[in-house]
């Protein structure tokens, strides 16, 4: 579904050399590694919200333009939940419809799919709230909502869950397995968290100075790593 | 204080009894600097937008020749804009001084370093985050745009009432390039020059307290706004 060759993104500094990264179609994708390693940015290339320096990105078999704007065909497959959710100064109910109606989606449609979800997530009741009144856990909840309200065919996750309560977590961690399992959505998911890793992805990605160190099923990165480093990690031993 | 006092109760009269002569300065003050700050907002907020979202290193000299312009005394904006526009300026030829179009020309010239560094500011505070996040949710170009504006309404609009509230009370400019004839280009603020001159006070008390009415209402509307936060539907 996705296909990285030779991508590299130079600030200051390199700080993401990708020689080869294929992500399929339907499965879930950890992304861990020590703060600074270059997931967060490879998410934001991934969402073509940032242009490699160099390199290819493939989507479907389809090379991405990366000399001007990216097609707005390709990005309306795909959509990217920040770690602090920006939700817009409207209501929850408002904010959730905001990428149906950005397609030109609207009346009975967009009623169903925003109250769908909004049970989904819980909170009904604040429908009618103005977003930017709601906790962190809320938020969160109306972001990722907002984001599958489209069904993506690829959803990028950065670190959705990191200073949440368990039950938001909980919360996300299951819509996130259930919109895989029944709507067949890839999701990449960049996580510090070893243990959510573990329980909701298929594979993971294992990143160390902006490269890929390790790549495989996850329960073979967690049980048997074949680097030192992927290893120190999942075992809780590298400070990050 | 006799004087005061009397002078406040004439200026009320004039007001009640809706004198013809008063009627015409504000309206044309109303004229004159609603049609500023229009075209001040039409050119500014897009273009305090398009600075607000560039990255801030690469906007400097221009943010720091705005932030001059907003503090340009309106004497010196109206002298410029005289020899733009008089017989032997460049713009001669369109024969505008002294006439209702010089003085729009000349607060537009005050107007609109206002709204544009203001507008600029507030995309910046928070116009990237919105950007990428309209982005992510497949809004075209310009949906993302419009997204960027509207949740920056509160303060675009502070931007524009501030605007306003510079060129509604300004008496520099506007005397230079409008000459203060009667009937003609005499507005609240020259006007009250003039009568104050006089000795007609109360006309002068008179034309203060509509000028400080108005700026009461704008700044109504706009504590109304920012108090419910600009709720909308997109």
């Amino acid at each position: 579904m996705i296909e990285i060759k030779n991508l590299t993104k130079v600030y200051d500094r390199e700080v993401l050399n990708i020689q080869d990264m294929a992500i399929n179609e339907g499965k879930i994708y950890g992304i861990m590694g020590p703060s600074g390693c270059g997931k967060s940015t490879l998410l934001r290339i991934l969402n073509l919200l940032v242009k490699p320096t160099t390199g290819t990105i493939s989507f479907n078999g389809n090379t991405v333009p990366l000399n001007g704007s990216a097609p707005l065909t390709v990005r309306r497959e795909m959509t990217l939940v920040f770690q602090n959710p920006v939700l817009f100064k409207a209501t929850v109910w408002e904010n959730i419809a905001y990428g149906l109606k950005a397609r030109g989606i609207k009346g009975e449609e967009v009623q169903r799919k925003v109250s769908f979800l909004l049970k989904k997530i819980g909170l009904q009741e604040v429908a009618d709230r103005q977003a930017l009144s709601l906790s962190g856990g809320e938020a969160q909840r109306v972001a990722l909502a907002r984001a599958v309200a489209f069904e993506p065919k690829i959803l990028l996750l950065d670190e959705p869950t990191a200073n949440l309560d368990p039950t938001n977590v909980e919360v996300i961690e299951n819509l996130v397995v259930e919109l895989n399992k029944s709507l067949g959505i890839t999701i990449v998911i960049v996580t510090h968290n070893i243990f959510q890793a573990r329980r909701i992805t298929d594979y993971t990605v294992f990143m160390y100075d902006g490269k890929i160190v390790e790549m495989g099923e996850t329960e073979k990165i967690f049980t048997s790593p074949e680097d030192s480093r992927t290893q120190a990690f999942v075992e809780g031993r590298m400070v990050y | 204080m006799y004087q005061f006092t009397e002078g406040i109760v004439e200026a009320f009269k004039l007001i009640i009894s809706l004198d013809p002569y008063l009627i015409g300065i504000v309206l044309l003050s109303l004229k004159v600097s609603g049609m500023a700050v229009l075209l001040s907002t039409i050119i500014g907020v897009p273009l305090g937008t398009y600075l607000g979202m560039k990255p801030e290193g690469k906007t400097g000299f221009i943010s720091r020749v705005l932030y001059t312009l907003m503090g340009m005394p309106p004497v010196v904006a109206g002298l410029l804009i005289f020899m733009l526009i008089s017989r032997r300026g460049p713009l001669g030829p369109l024969g505008i001084l002294y006439t209702p179009t010089a003085m729009v020309t000349a607060q537009v010239f005050l107007a609109l370093p206002i709204v544009v560094g203001l507008t600029m500011l507030a995309i910046r505070a928070r116009g990237r985050e919105v950007e990428e996040t309209a982005l992510t949710l497949g809004a075209a170009p310009m949906l993302t745009a419009w997204t960027v504006i509207r949740e920056s309404r509160v303060s675009i609009l502070g931007a524009i009432v501030t605007g306003f509230g510079r060129i509604i009370a300004e008496v520099g400019a506007v005397m230079i390039v409008g000459g203060n004839i009667q009937g003609q280009t005499r507005v609240m603020t020259t006007a009250i020059v003039l009568e104050t001159s006089k000795g007609n006070f109360e006309l002068a008390i008179g034309l203060g307290i509509v000028l400080l009415t108005i700026s009461f209402i704008i700044n109504s509307v706009l504590y109304r706004f920012q108090k419910g936060g600009g709720r909308h539907t997109w």
